[in-house]
């Protein structure tokens, strides 16, 4: 789950890490009277949507007076924001972040990561600060530090110095990088995190070092330990069919072709898109079932499916090892009868004969598969043909 | 011979009380393995599909002599009851549970590591489908008539990939020594690598299907360990080739953020250290069988 750098200001904050003065806004109006309240003379407003490069895609504007930050808010508010990171969608800007903009001498990036290679939290950091990583590490490497995390006994305040040394900081400013350093430590541990990025944490010229833009996500699978995190979710931020999808216990990823796809098991689900791809055609969505579908689970995953207007026709593909086939096929029947495209379904594993026999019990113009190949094959055809059948 | 189970190898089910695990379990006891115990904490002295049931994992491996766990305890509480089974001196741990925070796999792989190698627990899983020794012993929730008894070993991040390759091999008439699942979860108790190891040196195994999917180095890793280490065949394949990047695909591992983390980069990277690389999930079994050929 990821949250707004807002939010990812407020829980760092709460681990020592310091940041700009700030206020949250959903309207005009209440941009201008943050401005008020925070005082200075020069303020940062910016969109709170769910992706980097804010920047570039006039996401963050500096204002000199209160009307201009009335004014900013007002043309960011209800706007769909497009950056090189949302992808054509974009993302719609329902609020924005009031800060007093704090002048800075330096940048720096810092990041934390769960790297799995290591099994590790591993920490990274570079001189190179407000470019993005990838950035760094192909235009900089060499200014890249990197630090990994003892499990048993944490991060030590000794990694944290090496890093700020190794940064160039002078001595002062060490102590206030090692304080958001292990902060931010603190907060990745504590919170389940699974990736928090500075980027920039800035120097001042009073030698100030302040986080300027935060992102943090957390691993939703630990989110039953983190209530009041938890309610930090925001689903406008999210595709609306995956979050009614995780709602069901579906896991769904919606694609740009025309074959709707029903599947348990997320390796299997992967290859059938991937064999519907090899005999032509193209998935219009990953959707697992997950384990112990209900037939009220698979119901649901038809409504989502079909809930996208590309799709030309559904492939059921269920090898039961959790799950049982006739549960499944229960859900098919129900969801199959007046369904609008073709349906090929293939069903193996546990239960098999009990699901087949409903299939075919069920009277309905169900395509039935025998095995992957079979199936992909048959759903491609299927969409071929349905799409032929439009008017031009 | 098989690798890591068989029918002598006694088991037990922590959370053996619970409705699905119950009725894995008894699926397992008519697989033909031998579960001797359950642990469920606070149940302890009672019995479950005629087994004991107990409040410690010390406590059941004391009174049973197992050294095999399968692990089916919610996410909350499963990285403790890896660490108990652990302690306890099992020697192998299976743990299926789907939806364990990440931080907590690593402590748990950390804390594994205090045990001197020779005597610490095997993990495997978890968000795994488990083991199983084609004929002898089941020690997770798969379909258990789709695996005939043979000599290929299946090493799978997927469960029901697993189940794929498997019925694509029946159906030509291939058996398995045994599948272990390795889970899709970003850190796992046992990689590809440790499998592959043991595979190698079982002396039924012929050939090795190794079955990937998008995210993680894992694939590569192995792939270069076999170059290096093996001398059976290993047969190949990573779904998610239409994976979009960045998204995640059902399984928490399965995304791809960085450089050779995509399927095609993967089958590239396993083609050249010479593995046999199957060119789609429908021809898992084809390609096993063309890979059998080299070495008969």
């Amino acid at each position: 789950m990821d949250i707004h750098e807002y939010q990812a200001k407020e829980l760092l904050a709460g681990f020592g890490v310091a940041v700009p003065r700030g206020s949250i806004a959903f309207s005009a109006e209440q941009a201008e009277f943050a401005a008020t309240q925070l005082g200075g003379s020069f303020w940062a407003v910016k969109a709170q949507i769910h992706s980097g490069g804010r920047g570039k895609a006039g996401g963050v504007r500096l204002c000199r007076t209160h009307h201009e930050v009335g004014a900013a808010a007002r043309d960011m508010l209800g706007r769909t924001l497009v950056t090189n990171q949302t992808g054509p969608a974009g993302k719609p800007v329902q609020r924005v972040y009031i800060e007093v903009a704090e002048p800075f001498e330096r940048e720096i990036y810092l990041g934390f990561v769960l790297d799995r290679k290591i099994q590790r939290i591993r920490v990274i950091a570079s001189a190179q600060g407000g470019m993005e990583i990838e950035e760094i590490a192909h235009s900089r490497p060499e200014s890249i530090l990197q630090i990994a995390v003892e499990p048993a006994v944490g991060m030590q305040p000794f990694q944290a110095r090496e890093l700020a040394f190794g940064l160039g900081l002078n001595i002062k400013q060490v102590g206030r990088a090692v304080t958001a350093i292990m902060g931010c430590y603190r907060a990745f541990r504590d919170l389940d995190a699974t990736m928090v990025e500075i980027n920039p944490l800035v120097v001042t010229a009073d030698d100030r070092v302040l986080a300027l833009d935060a992102k943090f996500s957390l691993d939703d699978n630990a989110l039953f330990r983190h209530a009041t995190v938890a309610e930090m979710r925001d689903l406008q931020q999210e595709d609306p069919r995956e979050a009614q999808a995780a709602q069901h216990g579906l896991n769904y990823v919606g694609l740009e072709g025309d074959i709707g796809c029903i599947i348990n098991g997320a390796g299997l689900a992967m290859a059938t898109m991937d064999m519907i791809k090899y005999a032509g055609g193209e998935p219009a969505n990953f959707l697992d079932v997950g384990g112990g579908a209900s037939p009220a689970r698979v119901a649901e995953a038809f409504r989502l499916v079909l809930s996208d207007r590309k799709v030309k026709a559904i492939l059921v593909n269920i090898f039961a090892g959790i799950n049982r086939c006739d549960w499944v096929a229960e859900g098919v029947v129900q969801a199959a009868a007046g369904l609008q495209v073709p349906l090929v379904v293939r069903l193996a594993g546990t239960n098999e004969e009990a699901g087949q026999k409903i299939i075919a019990n069920s009277a309905l113009p169900i395509i039935t598969a025998r095995d992957l190949a079979d199936a992909a094959a048959k759903a491609v055809a299927a969409a071929r043909g349905n799409s032929a059948k439009e008017p031009a | 011979m098989s690798i890591l189970i068989d029918e002598k190898t006694p088991v037990l089910v922590q959370g053996i009380t619970g409705e699905k695990a119950a009725f894995h379990a008894q699926a397992m006891i008519d697989y033909g393995t031998l579960v001797v115990g359950g642990v469920t904490p606070g149940k302890g002295g009672q019995r479950h599909l005629d087994r004991p049931v107990f409040d410690t994992v010390k406590d059941a491996v004391k009174a049973t002599g197992a050294q095999a766990s399968l692990v089916f305890v919610p996410p909350p509480y499963a990285a403790d009851a890896l660490m108990e089974a652990a302690d306890a001196g099992l020697r192998l741990i299976c743990v299926i549970t789907d939806g364990i925070p990440a931080q907590d796999m690593m402590r748990v792989k950390r804390y594994l590591m205090r045990y001197p190698k020779d005597s610490r627990s095997l993990l495997v899983g978890p968000n795994c489908a488990g083991i199983i020794s084609a004929g002898k012993a089941m020690l997770g929730i798969m379909p258990g008539n789709i695996y005939r008894r043979g000599n290929v070993g299946i090493v799978s991040r997927s469960g029901t990939l697993g189940y794929e390759a498997a019925a694509q091999m029946q159906a030509l008439g291939i058996g398995v020594t045994t599948s272990v699942g390795i889970g899709g979860d970003p850190i796992n108790g046992s990689s590809f690598l440790d499998h592959l190891a043991l595979f190698e040196r079982d002396p039924e195994t012929h050939a090795v299907v190794m079955i990937g999917e998008i995210g993680g180095p894992q694939e590569a890793e192995a792939a270069a360990w076999i170059q290096k280490n093996m001398s059976k065949p290993v047969v190949g394949y990573v779904a998610g080739l239409t994976a979009p990047k960045g998204r995640r695909m059902g399984h928490a591992g399965a995304i791809i953020s960085e450089q050779g983390d995509t399927a095609a980069e993967k089958a590239e990277i396993m083609r050249s250290y010479g593995l046999h690389v199957a060119p789609s999930a429908a021809e898992l079994g084809q390609t096993v069988a063309q890979a059998l050929r080299t070495i008969a």
